[in-house]
């Protein structure tokens, strides 16, 4: 995985409250048996319309608004396990979600793919959509180290939770398998005791 | 220390705390299937590591498979690379696979309880969020992402940090036709799709004691759909005889020590939940769903809420329902029996039980689709098939089907569906699609009806 320690971008704004999985990734899509080209079907049914052509008034369509990182309602990411809703996220180019809720599967899913889910208060989340409303060139930072999303040009500053494990492994590109391998004499020794 | 049901199991299970972090924990079974595996095989094939206990998963085909013709091969080019690289994976990593047209194929949380693999104690992950369903048997059960799929296949543990503990106390007796169902999706209503995230649910009380298994099956199911990574319930003489002689599970005295155990999992007298809600039996009348996520319930002869909230109006305009409308009279065009939620032996004896001797209406379609190739072989043995068939019901082969509309069993966009599954959000049943949950009784009613009825006025 890639480290990932500040990003400093602008956002997209999608304040829809419980984003389910299904919408993130319809089931038809999980047919693939690798994890490219996810990005193409993100968000499939709403950024176009049922004969196929482009539904301008999802805000993914909309030119003004763009970056690596995506600004959406409370509880996203509820329902499926399916992880192909943090890689079509990812490969669409979002690097940071930001919500005021997480749903637990998905947050795990995305920290498992190099993908930051931020949860903030909905006051800061209320703030941040109206400021980008205002504004869609607005500039946001996400420092990982220490755990602040900021607005550029405002005071505006929240701090974020994250694992310390999961800071270390996203800040030196480690993941669980790596971890996981290491102990394989403890797990031996765990079985041993089980049995 | 005084200990929950979930704390006795979870801490069974901790291979080591890592230092201000989470901990490792041990997986006695993984089940896998063909969507969500084939990328955590080829994570193990590009770090070149083998799986390190293939004799604890167990994998089956199940969400994209085809429901007719199961014997020819599959038709969509996409599903069948998806479904014979799952039968290679597994020949190539000696994984036991119940694939099409195996005896014991199937949905995967239908098919491990009937095979007397879940068992009361154990640690169960599988790729899909509904692996809630088999902590019915006291155990600790929840869905994974394929990341950990993979993990699970290299170390036979996961890194997690405890759940926060919750217990749902339901006291009382149920009323007449009030089923398993009513009860989860009346609990999500009051306590919302997310009152339960980083929580793992024991439910308690009478309602639950009294239950069968397939009915806490169905609600422990449905425990991810207010959020929870999984709920569970004690272990008891009911849980005891249903995993008794089932192919996978410990014989003679291998079982009696193993009941032994498993008495001792219930939460001791006086342990400390971190959230407690307790509700009434009687309260609880036979439950539908309005809006595109389910804690959006109502008691079938209730109006549809008041909110002016967007996300509220916006999930009543796809599903077309006003506010303050009653369900009652909508002419419905597509009924579906089946799903982890509802699709065991019990759930069909309730709805054949109601056809029998009546018709579908003209205008429904109605598909009846068994979870397992076991409850197939039930449905025809108990007769059922007969009365599904005379009463015009389409009666299909095993799988996730319609439930998730991933292949062709799909409801036409615009086009309600009454469906005893777990999820009405938008599109789950195919685009445009409008979903109904409730249970196989409702279900049936409406099929027979050709629109839904107030099953509380045939009850009483
Ligand atoms: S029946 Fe539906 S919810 Fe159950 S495992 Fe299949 S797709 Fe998932």
């Amino acid at each position: 995985m890639e480290k990932f320690i500040t990003l400093n971008s602008k956002a997209v704004p999608l304040p829809i409250e419980n984003i389910d999985t299904d919408q993130i990734i319809p089931a038809r899509f999980l047919k693939a048996t690798d994890k490219i080209g996810f990005g193409n079907n993100l968000f499939k049914d709403w950024r176009f319309k049922k004969d196929g052509t482009i539904n301008d008034s999802f805000v993914l369509n909309h030119k003004k608004f763009k970056g690596a990182i995506l600004i959406a309602g409370n509880n996203f990411g509820c329902g499926s396990s399916r992880e192909h809703a943090a890689w079509a996220l990812k490969d669409y180019g979002f690097k940071v979600v930001v919500s005021s809720y997480f749903a637990d599967i998905f947050k795990g899913n995305a920290l498992n793919n190099g993908l930051l889910p931020v949860q903030i208060s909905p006051e800061f989340l209320k703030l941040l959509l109206e400021i980008i409303h205002i504004n869609p060139e607005t500039e946001i930072t996400v420092d990982i180290e220490k755990q602040l999303i900021s607005i550029n040009g405002s005071t505006a500053i929240e701090s974020f939770e994250i694992d310390s494990y999961k800071k270390y492994c996203l800040m030196n590109g480690y993941d669980d398998i790596d971890f996981l391998i290491n102990k394989k004499e403890r797990i031996e020794a765990f079985e041993k005791k089980l049995a | 220390m005084k200990k929950t049901l979930f704390d006795k199991v979870w801490d069974n299970h901790v291979v080591e705390t890592v230092k201000n972090g989470p901990q490792i924990l041990y997986i006695d079974k993984h089940l896998i299937h063909e969507v969500t595996s084939p990328q955590a095989f080829a994570e193990l094939g590009q770090r070149n590591i083998p799986v390190f206990r293939p004799d604890q998963i167990v994998a089956t085909a199940d969400h994209n498979v085809p429901t007719q013709h199961q014997h020819l091969p599959i038709k969509d080019a996409l599903s069948k690379n998806q479904v014979e690289m799952l039968t290679n994976n597994c020949k190539k990593h000696g994984i036991t696979l119940y694939g099409l047209g195996h005896e014991n194929q199937g949905i995967v949380h239908v098919i491990a309880p009937e095979l007397g693999i879940t068992q009361p104690g154990m640690t169960i992950v599988c790729g899909d969020s509904h692996t809630s369903t088999h902590g019915a048997f006291g155990s600790i059960a929840f869905g994974i992402g394929t990341s950990q799929v993979a993990q699970v296949f290299a170390s036979q543990c996961l890194l997690l940090s405890k759940p926060k503990s919750m217990r749902i106390t339901v006291n009382g007796t149920l009323k007449n036709g009030v089923l398993a169902k009513d009860v989860i999706l009346y609990i999500i209503s009051k306590l919302g799709t997310n009152s339960g995230t980083g929580y793992f649910v024991e439910y308690a009380g009478d309602v639950f004691e009294s239950m069968s298994m397939e009915g806490r099956m169905t609600v422990c199911n449905m425990s991810i759909e207010m959020g929870a990574r999984g709920g569970m319930i004690a272990p008891d003489e009911i849980t005891f005889e249903y995993v008794k002689d089932r192919e996978f599970a410990p014989k003679g005295n291998d079982f009696e020590e193993k009941i032994a155990y498993w008495k001792t999992l219930t939460t001791d007298e006086g342990a400390k939940f971190d959230k407690e809600y307790y509700f009434n039996a009687e309260e609880i009348e036979p439950m539908i769903t309005y809006g595109t996520n389910p804690g959006m319930g109502i008691k079938i002869n209730e109006t549809i809420p008041q909110s002016n909230d967007a996300s509220f109006e916006k999930s009543l305009k796809y599903m077309g329902f006003n506010k303050g409308e009653s369900l009652v009279g909508k002419q419905i065009n597509y009924v579906f029996i089946g799903s982890c939620t509802n699709s065991r032996i019990e759930d069909f004896r309730i709805a054949a039980n109601y056809i029998k001797g009546k018709k579908k209406a003209v205008n429904v379609n109605a598909l009846i689709v068994p979870g397992s190739q076991r409850v197939a072989k039930q449905i025809e043995a108990e007769g059922l098939k007969n009365i599904f068939e005379t009463a015009g019901f389409e009666l299909r082969q095993p799988g996730c089907s319609a439930c998730l509309g991933m292949n062709e069993d799909k409801i036409p966009s615009g086009e309600y569906c009454v469906s005893t599954s777990n999820r009405n959000f938008e599109g789950r049943q195919g685009q445009g699609a409008r979903t109904i949950l409730a249970s196989p009784l409702i279900a049936a009613a409406t099929a027979v009806e050709g629109k839904l009825i107030d099953i509380t006025t045939q009850l009483n």
